[in-house]
């Protein structure tokens, strides 16, 4: 605790590269899922497929996965951010293929009956009623991607998993569980705020 | 002009040994209110979603106020249509008045019409706008949420609507309050309206004129009474209940059959009944209180007594 206290520099930097890898995948990864998950939406067997095959990508162990991609892009945060895509896509277009298919048929045959548009029949009725899965997806995907990024620091990548990696190899007790606090907390923090958005879409269920 | 025309209109659905509907050809009077009567999976809802174009006909033609349906955009076509679906479909995760304004709103209304019209409708219906507005359709009971779907189905103001089993979900005293209703919404609003119903007492209530389906066929259309007294053929005749006597006295006004008063008449308490009251009505009435004679009354004033003979009379 003391060490937080003493060096909220290194603690606010760290954070904010830690921050930045997880952040910048997700948004990359939600912008990949979106489009992949309506695309999958057409035809049970490609998502059968692509679903399988995210799910086996999704087994790799991160640090087998970071190597296999640091001649690719570097030891760098790049190799880091990708590997984050690919742990979450599955979990992003698993809960958005879920999510849009839950809305029952006769809900979006209303939809077309009252001449929506098959844009405005997903923008309007598909998607809100798919929300509050799509989001839950999103809060595990981010506290996954808050997990693995911490090994980014054993690839040149910064981050919070810097102390802890610092920590063991110098013997550093106070640095182990300072980064091991604030990785925490800021899991914590967002899955609160993901839990308020949730919270938001159900009330609007009125259940 | 008819509102609605069915001209030789088939549907074959692909990979499926019969036809949906076979070669229907019917026309629908503006203003009337036609029930389409068949046993389940005749294509009563197929045929009604041919109108809207959520089903197209594999051959032949449906006219709307004398223009090929084809020739207007689908999109559009429906906005200018009122559509109840068989299960209800409000959107829940919409509010009772965000779901009443779609059709307006898809129209692109003003915002102080739409909210306007949203009162409107909702206390066309029934449902006092203020209580209602902001609820959730989870909120409210199944009769309530029938009630918004048509609300729902009118905001737009169509001339057509279409009504798929509308009631189908409800328990019977609310299917008869729902079906008082709409009579005397089209009393008022003499819209042409479509309705689909497996149930013969609700079709006999309803219809203007009957469109009798089996395995995707037209059998009869006629007018509730023509039908029950010739129906067209034997599955006709089983499905309306044809020999039902009561079922019959069901759609005779009183009036019809009644006598003018005597001249020395003085009321002393028999039972009375509006002359717009059905034969049936008055028979349990006549049964129930063991009297021989009803008073029928246009408004609080006799107009004419009924008798149990004068009902036998006019069956023959
Ligand atoms: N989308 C479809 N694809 C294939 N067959 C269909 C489809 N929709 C309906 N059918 C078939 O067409 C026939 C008529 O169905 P339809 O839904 O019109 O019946 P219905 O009279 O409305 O029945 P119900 O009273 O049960 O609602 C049925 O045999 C049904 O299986
Ligand atoms: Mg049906």
């Amino acid at each position: 605790m003391t060490y937080i206290l003493n060096n909220p520099d290194v603690i606010l930097r760290l954070t904010g590269q830690h921050l930045y890898m997880t952040l910048t995948a997700l948004v990359i990864s939600l912008a990949i899922a979106l489009p992949l998950s309506l695309l999958l939406l057409r035809s049970e067997r490609l998502a059968n497929g692509v679903l399988g095959l995210l799910g086996v990508l999704y087994t790799i162990p991160s640090i087998a996965l970071l190597i296999l991609l640091l001649p690719v892009f570097g030891l760098n945060q790049k190799s880091v951010i990708v590997a984050l895509i690919i742990y979450t896509q599955v979990i992003l277009v698993r809960n958005m293929v879920v999510g849009m298919k839950g809305v029952p048929a006769y809900i979006l045959e209303a939809a077309k009956g009252v001449g929506m548009s098959g844009w405005q029949s997903w923008r309007r009725v598909q998607l809100p009623l798919a929300m509050p899965v799509i989001i839950a997806g999103l809060r595990i995907a981010i506290i996954v991607a808050i997990a693995i990024a911490t090994i980014g620091a054993k690839f040149g990548a910064g981050g919070l998993g810097t102390l802890l990696f610092d920590g063991i190899a110098q013997n550093r007790y106070d640095k182990i569980v300072a980064g091991s606090v604030v990785v925490v907390l800021v899991a914590i923090l967002l899955n609160r705020l993901l839990i308020t958005a949730e919270r938001h879409y159900q009330k609007r269920h009125g259940s | 002009m008819s509102a609605i025309r069915f001209e030789n209109v088939s549907k074959q659905f692909a990979n499926v040994g019969h036809t949906a509907v076979a070669d229907a050809t019917f026309a629908v009077a503006e203003g009337s209110f036609v029930v389409l009567l068949g046993p389940s999976g005749c294509g009563k809802t197929t045929l009604l979603k041919m109108v809207n174009r959520l089903i197209e006909p594999t051959s032949g033609v449906i006219y709307l106020d004398g223009q090929d349906s084809r020739a207007v955009d689908a999109t559009t076509l429906r906005r200018q249509i009122g559509y109840v679906i068989q299960q209800i479909g409000l959107f829940p995760h919409m509010t009772v008045a965000e779901n009443v304004a779609i059709v307006p709103d898809l129209l692109k209304w003003s915002k102080e019409d739409i909210a306007a019209r949203v009162d409107e409708m909702l206390a066309l219906v029934d449902l006092p706008p203020a209580q209602y507005r902001d609820r959730y359709p989870a909120q409210l009971s199944g009769g309530q949420q029938q009630r918004v779907g048509v609300a729902r189905a009118l905001a737009g103001d169509p001339k057509v609507i279409l009504m798929d089993e509308p009631f189908g979900a409800v328990d019977a005293i609310t299917r008869i309050g729902l079906q008082d209703a709409l009579l005397q919404l089209q009393r008022r609003l003499h819209k042409t309206i479509l309705f689909v119903t497996h149930d013969v007492e609700e079709a006999l209530r309803l219809a203007d004129k009957m469109v009798v389906m089996k395995d995707g066929r037209v059998h009869q259309y006629d007018t509730p009474f023509n039908i029950l007294k010739n129906p067209a053929n034997d599955f006709v005749r089983e499905l309306v209940g044809a020999d039902d006597m009561v079922r019959q006295l069901g759609l005779i006004r009183v009036e019809a059959a009644m006598q003018p008063l005597p001249p020395d008449f003085t009321h002393n308490g028999q039972p009375t009944i509006p002359q717009d009251s059905s034969l049936r009505q008055a028979l349990s009435l006549l049964l129930g209180d063991g009297v021989t004679t009803l008073v029928v009354t246009d408004g609080a004033e006799p107009v004419g007594v009924l008798t149990l003979r004068q009902i036998q009379r006019y069956r023959e």
